[in-house]
């Protein structure tokens, strides 16, 4: 049966009737949350039977904040970052109806994490180049490989994974697409220590995994289309949080100068007042940002964003530094921790400036990220590719 | 939060601006007329006059198009884009401000385009900064002012004195051009020997209201330069060819290139901010002028040099537009008030205080 999209006032009488008939109260968590996922109030603009009803994407904040209210237990979307915002619109857009089913709402309910398997040693910016083998074998594939910065790889149920299925065409060509079992045998997860001392992320070693036909996402050769959806909505994730001014790292510094007069210069000053200039112009432009996408006319501004989030908390993050003077020389802890996820306020400013410099690298380096804005916005010629029309496998590595 | 975004009416008064000025204030003319005596665009102005601009935020009462500063601001984008030598910062905006926080009835005459006046303090003040000393007796002024901003295309100085605002008629006053780094916008020296004057507005709130509207409209003046300069460098950059290849191909250059892109796009939401604000009567309207200033000079300066720098050699002769638009964004950045000026307003404002 299906019917016009309900709009906010319906949705509204779902989650009232909803709760009504689950008391968060007296509900068993997991329970509540499947049975939530099954009324379609899960991602409200996903189809029906797939945890949503069609609806806009836009009113699924307000469903969000009608179940916080009830005190409705939280599907804890902090801890699966990728699964929630990478994996699950890829199996949305590429995934058979038996796959939609089957992965879907555990990962929604968060009964099992997902991580992704794409980064490698040899292709970082360039992930197209990547070498990670699978060799068909009838109904299933084998895979033999190394991933690197992989997040909640120790966690996770579920990898995304992009595989070179074919080294004899051109590297965007001979990719396939898989969800990879991370307890299947061969998998060997390892963390990767960080400047910081802690590792957040792993490295992956996959030596003759085997995965069924059937978990493969989108058709065979075609793996480079399926990650580009994954990394689209990987910018979209990242992108566009309301921010107060002086929130953030720029609120830690200008804090520390109130608070210290004691440790105030005459060339700090002027640095922090340049900071909080830029720091503010870069919160009106995420503000414009957001307007622009409410009024349903997104600009190119998204990709400036990260951009400039990078190069200020690099240069907030240095400079409480240098306030601090000797003070800034004493680090909390260099203990290999795993955090579950990255908090720079309830660290040392030795951490902060330190895991700030990973702001320019993970998520698209600033200079791809430039490259992005001078080919796509201004329309600048692309780099000369030397790697066009090469087969994979005679490519320089 | 304010809306930071443009409205219809607003895309509509820009395409109608931005079409008439394509053809009557190209920079060739633009150019020619900076060499020539006539210290503005006369018959530019009159233009402007019919497309009933001069008075938008002024209401209908007092004889203006009763819009806001928000559509002023899209006329200071067209206008700074086009390096317009127009007195529409000086007359429309700062004078403007200055007898509409008087209610003067000098405003009809203003918004008619009939009457031109600009407020006579050197145009680098600040809006917090310290005014020129002009003394008054029996209501008649004596003092010199100098580097006043299009005072030789004004028949109306509204002269700050310790006691009030005042108005004065431009031919009872020596005015001696100055040869100005801003051949479009040029200044002149004001002298008043015992000039009479009439009463605006008692105190100092007139001149403050004028000098900070002019800080946060110039902002969108130098967002319309510096998205300028921007286009036609990535214009020129993708037909230079140098080594067999696009210049605009090369990352030194790309990578400045979505920098400064990166910094307009900012700078387009901070006079936005600013220009919503002074719309609004918005208490952050200190600190949105001020850091619009502080952020807008310094990105339009940043285009105008790269806008010289990529074009090489052709973008160092005096035939090329890109001198008229740095020599613009240098004297905008100066003029009231510097970037560090505005940082050292915005410490006191937002409660960081110097060492």
């Amino acid at each position: 049966m299906s019917t016009a999209p309900p709009g906010a006032e319906e949705l509204e009488r779902r989650v009232a009737a909803f709760l009504a008939a689950h008391d968060p109260a007296a509900t068993e968590p997991l329970d509540f949350l499947r049975a939530r996922f099954d009324a379609g109030l899960a991602w409200v603009h996903f189809p029906e039977g797939l945890g949503g009803l069609g609806a806009p994407v836009a009113l699924q904040q307000g469903v969000d904040e009608a179940f916080q209210r009830a005190g409705a237990p939280s599907n804890h979307p902090e801890g699966n970052i990728i699964g929630l915002g990478m994996a699950a619109p890829t199996i949305l857009a590429f995934g058979t109806e038996e796959q939609k089913r089957r992965f879907l709402r555990p990962l929604w309910t968060g009964e099992e994490v997902w991580c992704q398997l794409f980064s490698e040693p040899g292709a970082g910016s360039d992930l197209a180049a990547l070498g990670t083998r699978a060799v068909r074998d009838g109904d299933s594939w084998t895979v033999d490989g190394q991933k690197v910065w992989t997040s909640m790889a120790h966690e996770a149920r579920w990898g995304i994974l992009v595989t070179r299925t074919d080294p004899d065409v051109p590297k965007h060509r001979g990719m396939t697409y898989f969800v990879c079992d991370m307890r299947a045998p061969g998998v060997e997860v390892r963390p990767l220590r960080q400047i910081t001392g802690e590792a957040e992320f792993n490295e992956v070693f996959l030596t003759g995994v085997v995965i069924p036909d059937e978990h493969r996402l989108g058709e065979v050769g075609e793996g480079w289309r399926v990650a580009t959806t994954t990394l689209m909505n990987e910018r979209v994730a990242i992108g566009g949080r309301a921010a107060l001014r002086e929130g953030g790292m720029i609120g830690v510094v200008t804090g520390l100068w109130r608070d210290r007069p004691e440790l105030r210069t005459p060339a700090a000053h002027d640095a922090l007042l340049r900071l909080w200039v830029e720091t503010e112009a870069a919160r009106l432009t995420g503000e414009r940002l957001r307007q622009q996408l409410a009024a349903g006319t997104p600009g190119p501004e998204g990709s400036a964003a990260k951009l400039a989030f990078a190069r200020l908390n690099q240069e907030a993050s240095g400079l409480e530094l240098e306030l601090l003077g000797s003070e800034g020389l004493r680090y909390d802890d260099w203990t290999m921790r795993r955090p579950a996820e990255v908090d720079f306020t309830r660290r040392s400013p030795g951490y902060r400036y330190l895991r700030a410099k990973g702001n320019s690298i993970e998520g698209g380096t600033s200079e791809i990220l430039r490259n992005i804005i001078a080919e796509r916005v201004l329309g600048l010629p692309g780099e000369i590719r030397v790697d066009k029309d090469v087969p994979w496998k005679d490519l320089p590595k | 939060m304010s809306d930071l975004l443009y409205g219809e009416i607003e895309d509509d008064l820009r395409s109608g601006l931005r079409g008439m000025l394509d053809e009557r204030c190209a920079w060739p003319d633009v150019l020619a007329g900076a060499e020539k005596d006539e210290p503005s665009d006369a018959s530019l102005w009159g233009v402007l006059t019919g497309f009933d601009v001069l008075g938008l935020p002024v209401p209908e009462e007092h004889g203006g198009a009763g819009a806001t500063w928000r559509e002023t601001a899209v006329v200071m984008e067209e206008l700074g884009r086009a390096v317009a030598p127009v007195p529409f910062l000086t007359s429309s905006a700062m004078a403007t401000a200055a007898l509409l926080a008087a209610g003067d009835e000098l405003l009809p005459a203003l918004a008619s385009g009939e009457r031109t006046a600009v407020l006579a303090v050197p145009f680098g003040t600040a809006p917090d900064a310290p005014l020129p000393s002009v003394r008054v007796s029996g209501g008649r002024l004596t003092g010199g002012i100098r580097d006043v901003a299009d005072a030789l295309a004004a028949d109306v100085l509204l002269v700050p004195a310790p006691d009030a605002l005042y108005a004065v008629n431009a031919d009872d006053v020596v005015r001696a051009p100055v040869t100005s780094l801003d051949m479009t916008r040029r200044l002149g020296d004001v002298t008043l020997a015992d000039t009479p004057g009439r009463v605006v507005a008692s105190g100092e709130e007139a001149v403050r209201a004028a000098l900070t509207a002019g800080a946060a409209m110039l902002a969108s003046e130098q967002l319309g330069l510096a998205q300028h300069c921007l286009d036609i460098t990535v214009a020129y950059l993708k037909t230079r060819y140098q080594f067999g290849r696009p210049v605009g191909s090369y990352q030194g250059l790309k990578h400045r290139l979505a920098d400064l892109w990166t910094s307009v796009t900012q700078a387009r939401a901070v006079a936005r901010h600013a220009a919503a604000c002074l719309a609004a009567g918005d208490t952050d309207l200190p600190v949105a002028a001020a850091l619009a200033q502080a952020h807008c000079s310094r990105v339009a300066v940043l285009a105008a040099e790269e806008c010289v720098q990529m074009h090489g050699g052709i973008g160092f002769t005096w035939e090329h537009p890109a001198h008229l638009y740095l020599k613009r964004a240098k004297a905008d950045a100066i003029a009231l008030g510097t970037p560090g000026h505005h940082r050292a307003t915005l410490a006191r404002l937002v409660d960081l205080p110097p060492a």
